[in-house]
């Protein structure tokens, strides 16, 4: 029996996230084969031939796959995975997009956003916007499952590279084509595994990004924003931290003018620690922040970053 | 040109779910029509132009009460529905089994749904049903246009969007972004009665659902308590530093 994680990169090295299921990919004790698809992505397969816990690299290359559409990305996974009975990955838009694709196509069923694994096919998830957890059990042959990557430690570098073996990729499927992508260039920590996160709400109005940026900047943190900071045009769709947005667990969440709706709460819930300025007293953020500090953002943000000496500490 | 729109009826996502007493399963109040789905309803009647006129067509799968969803489609501007029915909650490989059986009737050249469904949050079933018809797929999607005999599609995915163009027949899954949808006009409703809704069973449709994750247990999710209220700056970052330690 074995293991598959597929391996979300850059281009250059693997995700912090994939890193993060390949530690998950461990509660099989079976030996976990990464699989690398992109092109020209040997620098990917070599960072994931060093990382412990990795059996093996399977590396499929071709032109097409530079920016992989679904639909062959799907056809990579049920070539290559059909042989496998574990297939898993990170929850995010390019795996949820192509494992639930390949799991049709091997007529099996997929549980996502796994937390916890519990048992080989145990697997425990939140439903209900992060309220509930459900514990389910896989009763197919084939296991596929996205898994989140923060709620696990990432694996850790190993002492001698193991083998990377090249495998022909599936031919064009041809159903759809890449046009383009806009990427907001930063060079702030991604969002998603960024240790610190400053968020801010509707309340920033014209000044969300002239204040949080300093803020952002002192911490070395990303930053998110609430939905309702998304839907008044402040912030961009793809920094919006909740439910409908992406879930998060920095060690330190700061959220500014943010209310504090359920469906956010739900995509911060497991931060380590939270901190909320709000100038309402009785903001529903308070009931679940660490620190809380009512006032006008706009002078208490300023003299936070004034207050903030060195780095956060490691 | 077809279009056909997936619907589901989920618990209303503004009130808080619970467990029941026995623990087997969750209660959710109020029932409304999943708003991803909503906001798919909605681009099917904008991807219906004068130039490229399309019939839509609304499927939900479940017993009488889902006809509400569908009958909310209607009174948006859909054309007509089909209810499969059945009394049981089918996982998302049924789902797709069953939505692929309708499209061999319909034969949409478009397919249309929610990138997940409130309650279950699973986001599977398009792509599902995509890879099932052997079609191209769009998930998530914000931006949605014709050019030329393509559907342009913006996703929506970690740190940007990604621009896609699909060839008919494709499937679309809707994301928030899309559109707002329309409001419900009284007239509109009571015209909706008059709109035909197909039942179909699923015997009919040749599907044989099978349960293949089961549910072991329920638990609510670990509540975070509120913490301290603090009165100035200075005092929330000597916390941050000397209790936290997140800051040094």
């Amino acid at each position: 029996m074995t293991v598959l994680v597929w391996a979300e990169h850059n281009g250059i090295s693997l995700k912090k996230s994939t890193r993060q299921t390949i530690s998950a990919a461990q509660a099989w004790n079976e030996p976990v084969h990464v699989l690398v698809v992109g092109h020209q992505v040997s620098a990917v397969a070599q960072d994931a031939a060093t990382l412990a816990g990795v059996a093996e690299v399977i590396q499929v290359d071709a032109p097409h796959l530079a920016h992989v559409l679904a639909e062959d990305l799907a056809a990579c996974l049920v070539e290559i995975g059909k042989d496998y009975q574990v297939i898993l990955a990170n929850h995010a838009p390019y795996a949820r997009n192509a494992l639930a694709r390949a799991a049709a196509l091997l007529d099996v069923g997929m549980v996502s956003d796994v937390i916890h694994i519990e048992a080989p096919a145990i697997y425990t998830h939140p439903v209900f916007a992060g309220s509930i957890l459900e514990t389910v059990v896989n009763t197919d042959a084939i296991q596929i499952l996205t898994v989140r990557g923060s709620a696990f430690s990432e694996t850790a570098p190993a002492p001698v590279a193991h083998k990377i073996t090249e495998r022909n990729a599936p031919k064009p499927q041809g159903l759809s084509r890449w046009i383009r992508e806009d990427v907001h260039a930063s060079d702030r920590p991604e969002l998603t595994s960024a240790r610190v996160v400053v968020a801010g709400g509707r309340a920033l109005g014209e000044q969300f990004n002239t204040l949080l940026q300093p803020l952002a900047g002192k911490l070395g943190a990303a930053i998110g924003a609430s939905r309702s900071a998304v839907d008044a045009g402040l912030a961009a769709n793809d920094i919006q931290v909740g439910q409908t947005g992406i879930v998060i667990a920095p060690d330190l969440y700061i959220a500014i003018g943010i209310s504090g709706a359920i469906q956010h709460v739900a995509g911060i819930k497991d931060s380590k620690v939270i901190v909320a300025i709000n100038n309402d007293p009785d903001a529903p953020i308070f009931q679940i922040a660490d620190y809380g500090l009512v006032g006008d953002l706009f002078t208490l943000v300023p003299e936070l970053v004034a207050g903030i000496t060195g780095a956060t500490s490691h | 040109m077809k279009i056909l729109v997936a619907l589901k009826r989920v618990p209303d996502y503004s009130v808080p779910a619970r467990i029941t007493p026995d623990g087997s399963d969750i209660e959710a109040n109020k029932i409304a029509i999943n708003p991803f789905d909503e906001i798919a309803v909605e681009a099917a009647l904008r991807l219906s132009t004068p130039q490229r006129p399309a019939e839509i067509v609304v499927v939900s799968i479940g017993n009488l009460a889902s006809q509400e969803v569908l009958r909310h489609a209607l009174a948006m501007g859909a054309d007509r529905a089909i209810r499969v029915e059945t009394e049981n909650s089918l996982e998302p490989l049924d789902v797709a089994k069953v939505l692929k059986a309708v499209a061999g009737w319909e034969q949409p050249d478009l397919w249309l749904l929610g990138k997940q469904a409130v309650g279950a949050d699973a986001g599977q079933t398009g792509q599902m049903l995509a890879g099932l018809l052997g079609i191209g797929q769009a998930t998530f999607v914000s931006a949605l246009e014709w050019q030329g005999n393509e559907l342009i599609a913006r996703r929506e995915v970690e740190g940007g969007t990604e621009t896609l163009a699909l060839k008919l027949p494709a499937l679309v899954t809707t994301d928030l972004q899309l559109n707002t949808p329309r409001y419900i006009k009284l007239p509109n409703l009571i015209a909706a009665k008059r709109k035909p809704i197909e039942t179909l069973t699923l015997a009919e449709l040749g599907i044989t659902p099978r349960q293949r994750i089961q549910r072991i247990k329920l638990e609510n999710a670990p509540a975070r308590t509120a913490g301290i209220k603090v009165s100035s700056v200075p005092e929330l970052l000597e916390k941050l530093r000397t209790d936290a330690k997140v800051l040094s």
